[in-house]
């Protein structure tokens, strides 16, 4: 039932404007595949170019081997989930999730039986009756959730599903949506621009900019191992230090002024001298006798974790960067810091991210774009 | 999917078709007219005569002069009553406010010319208070007819649209925005002038203009009352009356000029309206106060005072309905005897009118609907242009739009001169607007999505119209459509020109009876067309939820 996607060389134009100038990617059968990036980086383009609302300017969207890009939309067999759900508000719960079955003359009995079934599966059966007016946002999103499942769609396609709930609801429903997806094991192609519901969702992330892939892996190699500056920023947050290779008796060193730490994950084609770009997280960073110095400007005290921020030494700073970021960890820590006093961070080699000076490239051995 | 091709689908198909009817009934009769306007009624030939004879004679372009002084009295005068009455009865507590709106709308909606009659009826040469002021108390009140009566009778009718843009207007300000200003130390009058009216002068700007093109086009008025005061649509109609067997170029060329003013007029506002126009939504209305001093008691007497001047002559039409009538006097005692008379003789008049209603209702919802559809959800070259010829009857008077149309279909293939289907396309192409703007106005409203959350469930673009767009569109062209049903059965200037003896209307009854002075039968009629107009409205304030209207 379920499908892969092949998506070989797009093009999307407006008029004249390209918005994706040339985009492939691969998306497995069964798996929870997400499109992330800034808004209008053209996530809900590409998605409306799988679905078929969007025409297709050149190269082939494949559902398994199958070239759909003269498939007209509704003969797709896709399940599609909007932003504002998109009920129809003059039918009850019961006739918009029959809806598609009735166009597929699906039989009487086993129609109500996939309907009470799926119901379930979203938690909604108590409300089968209602109109959509009378249902909450994360009622109603379920009710979008089960009209597009109970088709047994080829693929599931989100766009922004949770934007319009409350913080809570949206972690409560992030949940629900990857279990029921588990559960019915459907092809799911999901759009957010919020990385943190990305991480928490996906199988794998594609994270885009401008229409362009930028890297596409796990939510754990893309945190942990970003491609590029521009993925390291995206996801989560990172410190970006102007640094420099010193390569020294066949070891590796990244300097930053007069501080270096020894790296073994370097790639091969680095050279001595070479100017780089380091990525560091707030939390790569621990307090030590020796290291990069910095002066605390603020901090702000979250419970869990305080975060400061911190400046150091103006040459370090890699672009236009107000102040860096050190978060400490309330769980082991005794001692606080106030705005002015100074402190020496060193940063942990095995977790920091090295760049190439353009930001464009990573130096860090085996870290793929496209996983 | 379409690399750029072009996709001969349902909706292309539904354009086409539409491109052609518009074609057929609106472009190639406006041509036919300005062709003939340009031709010489003896040889044929083309000639500028026809416009130099115009403006040669005094007595036609002092008609053009006359037209262009009562509009704008009539404009000027509607923007002082209806723009104040809006204001205060939005800003104040003011008693009554149901039935007033209600009251101002029916004042608005019945055809101008009952005003005209019934105000002759009161006013006239042998008019109740014209007798009772020369007689009783020896005064000679001056004549209704000309000037004054159109200019009372049009102005009644017509300051309701200021009164309904205004208001909704004034509904669209924010609080926050008049408490800015007060807490800047501005006061209550000083606000009003600096605030609010920069505020509305688009909206009434708009008003304005809609006010103006009707009081230019308006025909069965200055026909009734206004006697010697010759106005544009009335010698247009004349002289095409009397020149019927010939080509009536004279006639076109005319018409021709009142359709070149009205198109400029348009374009104009159009032009500062887009200029000027900003948008304006609020969080929170304008809360009305309760009055303070003597604001109040002025207040109640000018909107009351307005508003009986504007509902007499519906009350005066339906009183007289019921009095018995000997020749073309009424008697005092009461009786049905009008009524029967109407029901014996009339009758095809009222059915007529039910008929053609219904058949042109039915076609307005149908094209309605898809021209509403094409032009928002299918925008290209051909839907924009068809969009824009929908706006032309509003720059082109009733009275034109029915020698248009006669000119071009009295000879095969196309004759249709003389049958009933010629009113129906007059009715349709004047009253199409109101159903398509309130058509759009909700699809605007309607997302995409759900049209494709239904292709995507696996239903195809054309039947997802009817079941989910379609139905979703329903209330909007519901309320849309009353109004053009109200309109149409009081259509009068186009059909008054297109009728033949089986084909007439109530509306048309009504004024020729009026001309053959037999008032009892005409009250009678206006009787049965003004309740038919308030059930109407009234299903539509049930339907819609609310007392209000937009047009
Ligand atoms: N119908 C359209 N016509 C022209 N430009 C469009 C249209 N739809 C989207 N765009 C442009 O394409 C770009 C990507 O849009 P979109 O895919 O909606 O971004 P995202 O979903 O990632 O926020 C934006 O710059 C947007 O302005
Ligand atoms: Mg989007």
């Amino acid at each position: 039932m379920s499908v892969s996607i092949s998506i070989q060389n797009v093009v999307k134009k407006y008029d004249k404007t390209v918005i994706i100038p040339d985009l492939s990617l691969n998306i497995k059968n069964g798996e929870f595949f997400t499109l992330l990036g800034p808004s209008g980086c053209g996530k809900t383009t590409l998605l409306r170019m799988i679905a078929g609302f969007n025409s297709i300017e050149g190269g082939e969207i494949k559902f398994d081997d199958a070239v759909i890009n003269d498939i007209p939309a509704h003969k797709r067999n896709i399940g599609m989930v909007f932003q504002n759900y998109a009920i129809f508000p003059h039918m009850t719960v019961k006739e918009n999730v029959e809806y598609g079955l009735k166009l597929r003359k699906v039989p009487k009995d086993e129609m109500n039986k996939k309907v009470e079934d799926i119901l379930k599966v979203v938690k909604i059966d108590t409300y089968k009756d209602r109109l959509p007016e009378r249902l909450s946002g994360g009622q109603q999103q379920r009710v979008a959730l089960a009209r597009a499942i109970v088709i047994h769609p080829s693929v599931l396609l989100m766009d922004e599903p949770l934007s319009n709930l409350d913080a809570k609801l949206r972690i409560e429903m992030r949940s629900a949506i990857r279990d029921i997806q588990k559960e019915v094991g459907i092809t799911t192609v999901y759009v957010t621009h919020d990385q943190e519901e990305a991480l928490a969702i996906s199988d794998r992330i594609a994270v885009m900019k401008d229409g362009v892939i930028q890297q596409v892996g796990s939510p754990k190699q893309i945190y942990t191992r970003p491609s590029n500056v521009f993925v390291s920023t995206f996801i989560g947050s990172s410190n970006l230090l102007n640094a420099k290779i010193k390569i020294e008796s066949g070891k590796k060193y990244v300097c930053f002024d007069d501080f270096s730490v020894e790296m073994t994950n370097l790639s091969e084609d680095i050279k001595d001298n070479q100017k780089v770009i380091v990525s560091v997280r707030p939390e790569e960073f621990s307090l030590s006798d020796k290291g990069i110095k910095f002066k605390i400007k603020n901090s702000t005290f979250f419970g869990r974790y305080i975060n400061y921020e911190i400046l150091p030494n103006k040459d370090l700073i890699a672009g236009n960067q107000p102040y860096f970021e050190f978060t400490q960890d309330l769980g082991h820590v005794h001692d606080f810091f106030e705005a002015d006093d100074e402190l020496c961070l060193s940063p942990n080699p095995l977790k920091i991210n090295v760049f190439t000076e353009d930001g464009e490239k990573s130096l860090i051995r085996d870290v793929k774009e496209n996983e | 999917m379409n690399k750029g091709k072009f996709k001969f689908d349902f909706w292309t198909i539904v354009t086409i078709i539409i491109a052609l009817i518009f074609a057929v009934f609106l472009i190639y009769p406006l041509f036919a007219l300005f062709a003939s306007s340009f031709k010489d009624p003896v040889t044929g030939s083309f000639t500028l005569n026809n416009f130099a004879k115009f403006f040669h004679k005094k007595y036609y372009y002092k008609a053009l002069i006359n037209s262009f002084t009562v509009t704008i009295c009539v404009t000027a005068l509607s923007i002082l009553i209806g723009a104040p009455m809006a204001y205060i009865m939005n800003a104040y507590k003011v008693k009554g406010k149901g039935i007033l709106e209600i009251l101002i709308i029916i004042s608005m909606l019945s055809p101008p010319f009952i005003g005209a009659y019934s105000w002759v009826l009161l006013c006239g040469r042998s008019g109740v208070v014209t007798k009772f002021f020369a007689e009783k108390l020896n005064i000679h009140l001056p004549t209704i007819y000309g000037f004054l009566g159109i200019l009372i009778v049009l102005t009644l009718k017509l300051y309701p649209f200021i009164y309904l843009y205004v208001s909704g207007a004034l509904k669209k300000i924010d609080v926050s925005l008049s408490e800015a200003a007060e807490s800047l130390g501005c006061n209550p009058s000083k606000k009003v002038f600096t605030i609010v009216l920069p505020l509305i002068l688009p909206t009434l700007l708009a008003g304005g203009l809609l006010v103006f093109m009707n009081a230019l086009a308006d025909f069965g008025t200055p026909m009734l009352i206004g006697e010697g005061f010759n106005v544009m649509p009335v010698l247009i109609y004349s002289e095409f009356i009397s020149e019927v067997g010939g080509q009536a170029n004279f006639a076109a060329a005319m018409a021709a000029i009142m359709v070149f003013i009205t198109s400029l007029l348009f374009a104009g506002q159009k032009y500062i309206v887009n200029k000027k126009s900003f948008t304006m939504s609020s969080l929170r209305p304008m809360q009305p106060k309760e009055f303070k001093g003597m604001t109040g008691v002025f207040s109640y007497i000018f909107i009351y005072l307005i508003i009986i001047l504007s509902i007499i002559p519906q009350a005066t039409v339906i009183y007289t309905s019921f009095l018995n009538t000997r020749g073309s006097m009424f008697t005092s005692e009461f009786s049905l005897k009008s009524y029967r008379t109407v029901f014996s003789k009339l009758g095809q008049a009222i059915t007529n009118t039910y008929l053609y209603g219904l058949i042109a209702i039915a076609i307005i919802v149908f094209l309605g609907m898809f021209i509403a559809y094409i032009s928002t959800r299918k925008k290209n070259a051909v839907t924009s242009i068809i969009d824009a010829i929908t706006m032309f009857p509003y720059i082109i008077p009733g009275s034109v739009l029915g020698i248009t149309l006669l000119l071009a279909f009295n000879k095969k293939p196309l004759l249709l001169s003389g049958t009933f289907m010629i009113i129906v396309v007059a009715f349709v192409i004047r009253r199409l607007p109101y159903t398509l703007r309130s058509s759009a106005a909700i699809l605007y409203q309607i997302s995409e999505s759900m049209e494709e959350a239904s292709i995507s469930l696996g239903c195809s673009p054309v039947k997802t119209f009817f079941k989910i767009t379609a139905v979703m569109m329903l209330p909007g062209v519901f309320s849309g459509a009353i109004l053009s049903w109200i309109t149409v059965i009081n259509e009068l200037s186009a059909s008054v020109i297109l009728y033949t003896g089986n084909t007439r209307t109530m509306s048309v009854s009504i004024y020729t009876e009026v001309i053959r002075a037999s008032y009892g039968t005409a009250a009678a009629l206006s009787t049965i067309l003004t309740l038919t107009t308030i059930i109407s409205l009234l299903i539509f304030f049930k339907l819609s939820g609310k007392k209000e209207i937009s047009i």
